[in-house]
C-alpha cells in the first residue's frame, strides 16, 4: 500500500473518531439521549470489546485454536478470572503475562 | 484538575504495555515509526490503532480497514451521549478538546462520579484531569514502543496486552443479562467469522452482539410484562 494511501486512511479514520468522540456531548447539548437510539448504543461497548478479546485469545498466538493447548486462551481465562474480581489493569497484566509465559514454558517442555 | 488526575494515576502504568504494543504493531506492519507515532495522535485510540495497523500490514481494502475503524470506536458515541448532560452547556471549544481527548479510561473513571454526585467542583477540569494524563502517558508509550521495537524479543508476546487491558474494560459494562448475551454473541460470531472475506470479523461480531444485545432486553422486558 502506498503511503499516500496510508496517510489518508489514518486521516480520515482520526476524523471519524473525532466526529464519534464529539457527537454527543456536541449534538445532544446538555439533553438525554433519545430512548430509542440509547437502547441501540447501551450494547455496543459490551458488544465490541467481546469482539476484539475473544478472538484474540482464541486466534492468536503460538497454537491458535479452541483447544486447552492454547496459550492465549488458557492465560486469557486466568486473566479473565483477575479482571473480574479485582478490577485492576496492572494485576491483570501481570497475571496474563506471567501466566502466558509460564504456560508456553511449560507446553514447550 | 488535580483531583481527576489523582483519579486516573493508578491507570496510567497499564497504558504504558498497552501504548508500547501500539507503536511496535505499526512497526510490524511495517508503516515505519513516524505513522506509528502519529496515529496516536491523529487516532488516539488504542484498540483501533492496533487492528488498523495490523488490517494495513495485510493489506486491506481501505474502506474496509475504515470501516473497522469506525466499529471499533462507535463506543464513543455511547459514552460521548452519557456525558451530555455534564459536559453538554461548555463551549464548543472545551466541548472539542474534551471530546478529543475521551478515552474508555477516563469515560469509566468521570461518569461514575458525575452520575453518583460525588463531584462537586468543575466537571470540566475533572474531566480535563482526567483525560490529559492518559494522552501524554499513551504518546509517550508509544515513541517509546518505536523505539524499543525491536529490542523486545518477539517470545515475550507484548501484543497480548491488548486483550489484557480490554478485558478490564469488559468487565463494567458487562452488568446486566441483555450485556451478556450481547458480549456473548459479540464474542462468539467474531471468532466464528474469523475467517471473514475482507477482515470483516470483528464487524460482524460486533453487529451481531449489538442486535442480539436489544433483542434480549425486548424478550425479558415483555416476559416480565407478562409475569406481572
Amino acid at each position: 500500500m502506498s503511503s499516500a494511501v496510508v496517510w489518508t486512511v489514518i486521516g480520515v479514520i482520526g476524523l471519524i473518531t473525532f466526529a464519534l468522540r464529539l457527537s454527543g456531548i456536541q449534538l445532544l447539548g446538555g439533553r438525554e439521549l433519545p430512548p430509542a437510539l440509547e437502547r441501540v448504543l447501551r450494547y455496543v461497548p459490551a458488544a465490541v470489546l467481546a469482539a476484539i478479546v475473544v478472538p484474540a485469545l482464541v486466534h492468536g498466538g503460538t497454537n491458535p485454536g479452541l483447544h486447552f493447548e492454547n496459550p492465549r486462551l488458557l492465560a486469557g481465562i486466568l486473566a479473565a478470572v483477575v479482571a473480574w474480581t479485582t478490577r485492576s489493569v496492572l494485576a491483570t497484566l501481570g497475571v496474563g503475562m506471567v501466566s502466558l509465559w509460564s504456560i508456553e514454558w511449560a507446553l514447550a517442555s | 484538575m488535580t483531583e481527576g488526575i489523582r483519579a486516573i494515576a493508578p491507570m496510567l502504568p497499564g497504558i504504558v504495555p498497552f501504548g508500547m504494543t501500539a507503536g511496535i504493531a505499526a512497526l510490524e506492519a511495517g508503516l515505519g515509526p513516524a505513522v506509528g507515532i502519529a496515529m496516536s495522535v491523529i487516532i488516539f485510540a488504542g484498540a483501533a490503532q492496533l487492528v488498523v495497523a495490523q488490517l494495513l500490514g495485510d493489506g486491506a481494502l481501505p474502506v474496509i480497514v475504515i470501516l473497522t475503524a469506525l466499529v471499533i470506536n462507535l463506543r464513543m458515541v455511547m459514552y460521548s451521549a452519557s456525558l451530555a448532560p455534564y459536559l453538554g452547556t461548555l463551549p464548543f471549544s472545551w466541548k472539542a478538546g474534551l471530546g478529543y481527548l475521551l478515552t474508555d479510561q477516563s469515560y469509566a473513571l468521570s461518569i461514575t462520579r458525575f452520575m453518583a454526585n460525588q463531584y462537586a467542583g468543575s466537571r470540566h477540569w475533572f474531566f480535563l484531569g482526567a483525560s490529559a494524563p492518559v494522552w501524554v502517558v499513551w504518546l509517550l508509550a508509544t515513541v517509546l514502543g518505536v523505539w524499543l521495537g525491536s529490542a523486545i524479543p518477539a517470545e515475550w508476546q507484548v501484543g497480548f496486552a491488548l486483550p489484557l487491558v480490554f478485558l478490564v474494560l469488559l468487565v463494567p459494562v458487562v452488568r446486566d443479562r441483555p450485556s451478556v448475551i450481547a458480549a456473548m454473541v459479540g464474542g462468539g460470531v467474531a471468532v466464528a467469522a474469523y475467517q471473514a472475506p475482507y477482515h470483516l470479523g470483528l464487524t460482524i461480531g460486533a453487529i451481531a452482539g449489538v442486535a442480539s444485545g436489544v433483542v434480549a432486553e425486548t424478550l425479558l422486558r415483555s416476559r416480565r410484562r407478562a409475569g406481572s
